[in-house]
């Protein structure tokens, strides 16, 4: 790894502490409260036709939405747990448990004064409303299974940038999103996707008009209110030929005992010359199952970034895909994860090119503390009689106790004589001399560990707007915080 | 035991086993392969290869699921119509052009000649024999490492199965401190068509020796149907230097399986190399234990794909213990239609601090019907390590071609120029000079074929 240098000293730790704006979804103490709730529809607890008649119903969805439902529910029940590559942990997931369903209505609000009280204090307590006037350019929170507030600024919806949530998006632009719902991630893509298909509600259906640049990003915020739930957000965004937009999720949710499940399905299309960036910041918390699908269809000379922070959950398993499916697209994943104690961070990317001169790229960075386990998982398909395709991956993964644990599996293919990848992993612990060197300047051996660390994922944390990764810097202080000594 | 025995016990206890799972390798040539072993062969040996029976008759097949076999062609792997092979009587041997300590040949699982060791090492206590005389007269040798080190890298099935039809094989022993200046070689050929072949060398390097080992694996002609299952075992006991050369030219037609496997102990150091040119299914298995500080394995590979040929190597670095090393450079050319697999793990125990670990894989592509795939894996519970790994693919770099064809160098002639120089980066890892010479004829004669 690479000394720090002079722009990765950070400000003062008791400074950022008081820190009035704490960004959405990074500080993981800040989300962990709950309120009693009284919700008006309950599909109960488990999984089986009648649950997903009811949402549904309550959801008064058209018949080919309820197919399209009952069809992934049999999926679901068919296809076996993916235990034989991955972690024995999922075993311990019991879908007759959770509960699918929670919500107090099925129609957000515009307007903050509309939101019922606890949902509303949720929110100014994670600070979305003060964010949303700040600099985004709309905003959706979800709470529970739906959203509770849902807003576009006005100078955004005049340019026909339409930003809803799913279950209004399929209701009142089923021309737009029929066309693309479920065809960049097929129900059948894993167990999880197929769960997803049957269950979901929430989630962001975007479309962005051919030429229209989003200047602000738009953000939804998950929150998972309710013990034993399953949050099942479906999110959908077309950018249109030659449109640009930011979006940005972060998430948080209280710590129960009990385990949670959030298994999401995320579907991008980027039609030609459009750009999408995708920004997560996740923070469940140490209680949350974390498996989600997301994918994106890049055609001709568009662009699809995904910005995936992982720092939360007990186990995530999320793959960002890009498929390369138009001449000269461009597919990138940048990746942070953070695993400490008890959490295992399985994430990666999946570059799948489809036409000549593609290209992808991806950048991946771990740090495991304590006996946390972050493990990156990719995959690079180049097929037959393509040309000019190139990859390039890098994924470092940073080990900070004697204790913790680092994987790689990447897999590549490769057709023909015309294209060409690179892959480099390296796996390292903070160098003594680093550490030994800005002791001898006075700092603390902790204060040297977290420099050291920042400096690490640096050149990524700065991809991220500037809120976000000034508090992913001071987060990570907290999480280095006893990892020494 | 008598053998008449032998036959009787088996053919009553595997009866019921379907046929799919066995193909040519059923209950009755099993029994007929134990009567045709001398009767000498201690009776553990014996129940060895009865329990591998078993084992191989009950395990499936490897199916398109399982991890261990992604990427691997599966419906090709059929056991179907293959025999065991009677004992050749002549053979067109090919010589390496490299000066030997001693040298074994096996046709068709049995030896058919050898050039012993001079009288010198012989009274120094060095052995180079078949296993057979070895089970017999190196017993405690034998039991403690033959197959001693369970497969991990998922063919357990034909592993069993090598254990279960193993004929005849090499036996290897370097006692302490003797330095051999010169290799020994091992050579096994498969002769007729639809012949199976279950290869074997098993070397015990004692404390502080120093031995290099070549093994060859050929077949009569390339284009002979045929089907090996072979295996090694290396054990480099304190402060041993050993160093393992594999070529494996089996008939372009042939179903190869091949298991490696190297234990490394106490500042020892294994560098081992194989060759893979041959086969039109070859899979290699090759696994390094480190088990002990200041053990090192150098894991070399270079393979020559062409026209159908699908080459599948499985590697894996257990580093056990503190201090210790490996370095893995697998190379392959990727001509015609041809596909390789490259799948390597390394793993790093939770006490092994201070371990030093490098696994890269290299494609060069020279067609665009080849197909590479890479699968570099790390599994690290240590934090004070230096592990890295990478893995390309690409074409011969037009930069390089272009400094050739200025010079007046025809296009054809650069490609071929500059393989060979990716190859050279391999090869030039050997000390041994006249390995080295050797090595590069056999792979550019392959390549210029």
């Amino acid at each position: 790894m690479k000394p720090p240098t002079e722009t990765d000293i950070l400000p003062d730790p008791a400074e950022t502490a008081v820190m009035d704006n704490p960004a959405v979804g990074i500080d993981q103490s800040a989300g962990n409260f709950s309120y009693n709730m009284e919700y008006a529809f309950d599909a109960g607890t488990g999984l089986s036709e009648d649950t997903i008649r009811y949402i549904s119903s309550v959801k008064k969805e058209a018949p080919w939405i309820l197919e399209f439902r009952l069809k992934a529910l049999k999926k679901f029940f068919s296809m076996p747990m993916p235990t034989h590559w991955a972690t024995k942990d999922l075993k311990n997931i019991d879908f007759q448990k959770i509960r699918y369903y929670l919500s107090q209505g099925q129609k957000p609000k515009r307007t903050w004064d509309e939101v019922p009280d606890d949902i509303k204090k949720t929110f100014e307590r994670l600070g979305i409303p003060e964010q949303e006037r700040k600099f985004l350019a709309g905003v959706e929170a979800q709470f529970d299974s739906e959203a509770a507030y849902s807003n576009i600024k006005e100078i955004v919806s005049k340019q026909g940038v339409i930003f809803v949530n799913s279950t209004e998006g399929l209701r009142e632009h089923p021309e737009l999103f029929k066309k693309f719902f479920g065809k960049v991630i097929p129900t059948g893509d894993n167990k999880f996707s197929a769960l997803n298909s049957a269950v979901f509600s929430g989630g962001s259906f975007i479309y962005v008009p051919p030429g229209v640049k989003v200047a602000q990003p738009l953000q939804a915020y998950f929150r998972i209110n309710a013990e034993n739930f399953g949050q099942f957000e479906r999110t959908l965004i077309i950018a249109d030929e030659g449109s640009e937009v930011v979006y940005m999720e972060g998430c948080t949710a209280p710590k129960f005992s009990t385990s949670t499940l959030h298994s999401a399905v995320v579907e991008l299309v980027a039609l030609k010359g459009a750009k999408i960036q995708y920004i997560t910041v996740q923070n469940w918390a140490n209680n949350v199952f974390n498996l989600v699908t997301k994918r994106g269809i890049a055609h001709e000379d568009a662009e699809i970034k995904w910005i995936d922070c992982n720092i939360g959950s007990r186990l995530t398993m999320k793959y960002p895909g890009v498929v390369l499916k138009g001449e000269r697209a461009r597919g990138e994943v940048i990746s942070i994860a953070l695993a400490n104690d008890g959490q295992h961070q399985d994430t990666g990317a999946k570059m799948v090119h489809a036409a000549n001169n593609t290209t992808s790229n991806i950048v991946a960075k771990s740090i495991s503390v304590g006996q946390g386990r972050s493990t990156y998982r990719g995959v690079v398909h180049i097929p037959k009689h393509l040309k000019g395709c190139k990859n390039n991956t890098e994924c470092d993964a940073l080990l900070i106790n004697t204790n913790s644990r680092t994987d790689t599996y990447p897999a590549i293919s490769v057709r023909g004589d015309k294209n060409s990848t690179q892959h480099e992993a390296s796996v390292s612990k903070v160098s003594e001399d680093m550490i030994f060197y800005m002791q001898q300047r006075g700092l603390t051996e902790g204060q040297a560990m977290s420099l050291a660390v920042n400096g690490f994922i640096n050149d990524l944390a700065r991809q991220f707007p500037m809120e976000y990764s000034v508090e992913l810097k001071r987060l990570i202080d907290l999480e280095m915080e006893g990892s020494v000594g | 035991m008598p053998t008449a025995d032998r036959t009787n016990a088996m053919s009553a206890s595997t009866l019921s086993v379907a046929a799919p799972l066995v193909g040519g390798f059923t209950a009755e040539a099993f029994a007929a392969h134990l009567a045709s072993l001398p009767p000498s062969l201690p009776d553990w040996w014996i129940a060895r290869k009865r329990a591998a029976y078993e084992k191989f008759s009950a395990l499936p097949l490897p199916a398109r699921t399982d991890e261990s076999w992604r990427f691997s062609s599966i419906s090709t792997l059929t056991l179907d119509g293959f025999t065991l092979p009677a004992a050749a009587t002549q053979i067109s041997h090919a010589s390496i052009d490299v000066k030997i300590a001693a040298k074994l040949v096996f046709a068709n699982g049995r030896l058919f000649s050898q050039e012993p060791l001079s009288a010198e090492l012989s009274a120094r206590g060095v052995i180079v024999t078949t296993l057979h005389h070895a089970l017999v007269h190196h017993e405690a040798l034998v039991r403690e490492h033959l197959l001693a080190q369970a497969p991990k890298l998922g063919s357990a099935k034909f592993m069993a199965l090598h254990e279960a039809f193993l004929h005849d094989g090499a036996f290897i022993h370097i006692p302490r401190g003797v330095t051999l200046e010169q290799p020994i070689g091992i050579f096994s050929y498969a002769l007729g068509s639809t012949a199976a072949v279950f290869p074997h060398t098993l070397v015990v390097a004692g404390e502080n020796s120093r031995a290099t080992i070549v093994e060859y694996f050929g077949s009569s002609n390339d284009t002979e149907t045929q089907f090996a299952a072979g295996a090694n075992d290396l054990y480099a006991s304190h402060g041993a230097h050993l160093t393992y050369i594999g070529k494996q030219d089996w008939s372009h037609r042939a179903l190869s399986f091949q298991s490696n496997s190297t234990v490394v102990r106490r500042d020892a150091r294994v560098q081992s190399l194989n060759v893979h040119l041959g086969g039109r299914q070859a899979r290699h298995e090759s696994l390094s234990q480190l088990q002990a500080p200041g053990a090192f394995s150098e894991m070399l590979a270079l393979t020559v794909a062409e026209s159908n040929q699908e080459f599948d190597q499985r590697t894996l670095q257990i580093h056990q213990a503190p201090n210790t090393k490996s370095d893995l450079l697998y190379k392959n050319a990727l001509r015609g239609t041809a596909k390789t697999i490259f799948s390597g793990l390394i793993v790093v125990d939770s006490d092994a601090q201070k371990t030093d670990a490098y696994q890269s894989n290299r494609n060069l592509m020279l067609s665009d019907e080849a197909e590479a795939n890479s699968l570099p894996g790390l599994e690290i519970q240590a934090n004070d390590v230096r592990c890295t790994h990478g893995a390309t693919s690409s074409r011969i770099d037009p930069e390089q071609e272009f400094y050739l064809q200025a010079r007046g160098i025809a296009k054809a002639a650069a490609d071929e120029l500059l393989t060979f120089g990716f190859f050279e980066e391999v090869l030039n890892r050997l000390t041994a000079d006249d390995l080295h010479e050797a090595l590069r004829v056999l792979i550019q004669t392959k390549f210029k074929k």
